[in-house]
């Protein structure tokens, strides 16, 4: 029996801290963590109430915040699909096939991850704003990219791409070749067989990964910030919207809308531990 | 150093491992604790080191009571079935551990600690790996890396976990042979715990044979073979290979303690 | 299949490749004089400096953290456990206006720390605690399961053979959690460099003492001077670009240390 994890043996005296230091140490960890994790929590949704229920309701109807919140989900709904394909093929290709430039693919896919999202934003702006390489097309057409949605959008992808990808190329790589071949000699199409076969094998990674992505997808903040015209009703995100607001000196409002952001995030905390009890699991 | 274990019990849970376990090793006599898997000869064993505590009975240690020490205190050798070598240290740091380690007052200096590794190094034979890391060496290097770390801070008893079940059967013939002309020539009491029949047979000066937590026999090799005490006894050794004289193999005809049976 | 691939990797390159394109275009006199300007170097100084003080804060603390998590049990672990995340789910903007109002002089903590002659909004201090946050996760998430698969034989070998709990973890635990540990640091602070939304509200941004680098990017922008934005976000890029390559080695270096 190789490897006995630590927490399934049966904690003697001496193969521990003496009982002092491990109730000290436990004390300063929770005093550390609910400083910077639950005190600031509990800061969002008290502000947030702080004038009582009806002016937080009123808060979340105004037409400005309805507007971001569907904006966001917008986002949301192109973005997450996307990098939900891209996911899949980068780690089916990755996972299935050998070719020249695959470690280089790795390290790209992680790139959104290294660099500020504020450059990443500005990537855009660069390429399609006004004296950007493809700017002045665009502007031919009609097609404002550039402090308009469809900006927000192509911005909030590339920044949340890495997301699916890097939870489902380690996944797929583990999983082995040898239920597909199995599939692929009994007569099964590619479809079919990624379908049938791969996919059930991959869920809980994929279902994770997007938890992931969507909780990205709709905080983000610095790369839309540079994009969007900050045109409230119209280029606003939850996010945005929630800047704005504060500048404002509203905070009620502005935390307001931020609960909505921290109700999301709670409810991606949970369901990334049981996608990842699952994940575990199998 | 001679070990007296009197009335052990231990549970984990609701799995009763241990059941009023009593046996005793004389100085200097090398035991097998003997049974299939899940009979407590583990837990035994790592009882008598310390690294775990019996819920009631007592084990002494040349007749102290050492039932509370720590297993830091006993002085006892332990070595573990997957050798669990300092995966980060050489050959040679993982030998001088024990002795870096004392407190400093009796800590030996560099050169005494390099002199008596080297002395380990010849013993086990691999001086020449010295400067090596556990992850360059075979299974049966690591058991002799671990077996010389466990006998530097010179231990009064040596303790055995399944020492070569991890290992191919070639290997662990050679290091069998090897362990007990170790054992002759340097008469520690030792315990070893083992599941192979023929193993326990053939190094163990005595048999002690562990099933369910309770022992169903405790005797030298040939009383277990020739007066099993129970049927399980009888069934355990069904299929051990006898010698071509009808004895066990050569090497322990050599040992002069055990009269081969008429052909 | 590798060829779709590729094409979607230009996507990703090309743009990139924009911002060195754009921030020599004029040439090196303006690239140079643009990120040598005395408040950009203030920026830098800034943001290197509170996300190294903030990085190092969550190695100490998320080792720690990691510790007490992993082999010690008391009620509330796995809900605290699952709440580490939190940093990683939560928007940055919220984080930022939060760690703004809880901080402000006339917030739950800047008030306290006010009568203590402690100023946290707009000034550096204020961004540091804001990247201890945004950072929390990191170094906690790397030595978790380092720590969780480390076998117990090692410090029961540690112990038999002599020593104490002090001389088990400076000898045989330590050397085995500190490739990870370093990862996890390299991961808080390359990710503290870029930061903007958490702390841009609790920055005040005042130039020269709490600007911060990417916020002077938006400036520029803002003020349409894109030779300038993007020569400033070249060197904020190769700074993370080398914190990658130095992460991947040392995720290299660990993954080889834990090898058998």
């Amino acid at each position: 029996m190789p490897n006995r994890p630590h927490t399934v043996r049966i904690i003697r005296q001496e193969l521990t801290e003496p009982r002092f230091l491990r109730w000290t140490l436990t004390v300063v960890v929770l005093g550390f963590f609910t400083l910077f994790l639950i005190l600031p929590l509990v800061a969002v949704f008290m502000s947030a109430f702080s004038k009582g229920l009806d002016a937080y309701l009123a808060a979340i109807r105004e037409p400005d915040a309805r507007s971001a919140l569907w904006l966001t989900l917008l986002t949301a709904v192109i973005a997450v699909p996307c990098n939900l394909v891209f996911g899949i093929s980068a780690g089916w290709a990755i996972a299935k096939f050998d070719f020249p430039g695959k470690s280089f693919l790795t390290t790209l896919i992680d790139l959104p991850f290294a660099i500020s999202p504020v450059i990443s934003g500005m990537v855009f702006v660069l390429i399609f704003g006004r004296s950007g390489v493809f700017g002045s097309w665009f502007i031919d057409h009609n097609i404002r990219v550039v402090f308009a949605v469809p900006g927000i959008v192509l911005a909030t992808i590339f920044v949340s791409f890495p997301f699916v990808a890097r939870e489902i190329i380690p996944l797929m790589e583990a999983e082995g070749n040898d239920e597909e071949e199995a599939a692929c000699v009994l007569g099964a199409s590619g479809l079919q067989t990624f379908f049938r076969v791969t996919l059930p094998n991959i869920k809980w990674g994929v279902l994770y990964g997007v938890i992931l992505c969507n909780a990205r997808v709709m905080g983000e903040f610095g790369a839309v910030s540079v994009l969007s015209g900050h045109i409230r009703g119209l280029t606003n995100t939850l996010p945005l919207q929630v800047e704005i607001l504060y500048n404002e000196y509203n905070f009620q409002a502005a935390f307001a809308v931020a609960s909505l952001l921290a109700l999301l995030a709670l409810v991606t905390l949970v369901l990334k531990t049981v996608s990842e009890r699952h994940l575990h699991q199998g | 150093m001679s070990i007296e274990v009197q009335n052990v019990s231990k549970r984990f849970g609701s799995f009763e491992a241990l059941k009023n376990i009593s046996f005793s090793v004389p100085a200097g006599q090398l035991v097998a604790l003997l049974g299939p898997s899940g009979g407590g000869k583990t837990t035994m064993l790592r009882i008598i080191a310390g690294l775990e505590s019996a819920d009631s009975g007592t084990v002494r240690l040349a007749g102290e009571d050492a039932t509370d020490r720590s297993a830091r205190q006993r002085g006892v050798g332990f070595v573990f079935q997957h050798y669990a070598l300092f995966r980060h240290m050489t050959v040679f740091e993982n030998i001088a551990f024990g002795l870096r380690v004392r407190p400093r007052r009796v800590r030996p200096s560099n050169t005494e600690i390099t002199h008596k590794v080297e002395e380990l190094l010849g013993l086990v034979q691999l001086a020449f790996l010295a400067d090596r890391l556990p992850s360059q060496l075979s299974g049966g290097q690591r058991q002799r890396v671990a077996l010389a770390r466990a006998l530097a801070v010179e231990p009064k008893v040596l303790l055995l976990d399944e020492p070569f079940g991890a290992l191919d059967a070639n290997v662990r013939r050679e290091l069998r042979e090897w362990l007990r002309r170790l054992h002759d020539e340097i008469h520690l009491t030792s315990v070893f715990v083992t599941h192979d029949q023929e193993e326990a047979l053939d190094l163990a000066d005595r048999v002690v044979i562990v099933n369910h937590g309770a022992i169903e026999q405790d005797g030298t090799a040939d009383e277990v073979i020739e007066r099993p005490a129970t049927e399980f006894v009888k069934d355990f050794f069904r299929f051990v290979k006898r010698g071509a004289s009808g004895g066990l193999p050569p090497d322990d005809e050599a040992r002069g303690n055990r009269p081969t049976p008429n052909d | 299949m590798g060829f779709t691939l590729f094409y979607l990797c230009l996507i990703v390159l090309v743009p990139l490749l924009t911002i060195p394109a754009r921030a020599f275009s004029l040439g090196w006199e303006p690239f140079w004089r643009a990120i040598s300007d005395p408040r950009v170097v203030a920026s830098y100084r800034v943001t290197l400096g509170t996300a190294l003080v903030a990085a190092c804060v969550n190695a100490v603390f998320g080792f720690l953290a990691a510790w007490v998590l992993v082999r010690y049990r008391f009620p509330g672990r796995r809900t605290m456990d699952a709440l580490i995340d939190l940093p990683f789910a939560l928007p940055t903007a919220v984080a930022g206006i939060t760690l703004a109002a809880l901080y402000a002089p006339n917030g739950w903590l800047g008030r306290p720390l006010s009568k203590l002659g402690i100023t946290v909004a707009f000034t550096p201090l204020g961004i540091t605690i804001a990247l201890i946050f945004i950072g929390l996760p990191f170094v906690i998430r790397t030595l978790q399961p380092v720590l969780e698969t480390l076998d117990v034989e090692l410090e029961e070998a540690a112990t038999s053979l002599g020593a104490d709990r002090l001389q088990v973890i400076r000898r045989v635990i330590l050397p085995y959690l500190y490739p990870a540990w370093l990862t996890g640091f390299a991961l808080a602070f390359a990710r503290a460099i870029g930061e903007y939304g958490s702390v841009v509200f609790i920055a005040g941004n005042l130039p020269m003492v709490s600007e911060i680098t990417p916020l002077l990017i938006v400036t520029k922008l803002q003020q349409y001077d894109y030779a300038g934005a993007t020569a400033v976000a070249f060197v904020l890029m190769t700074i993370s670009f080398i914190l990658l390559l130095a992460i991947n080695a040392l995720q290299g270096w660990s993954a080889r240390r834990l090898a058998n």
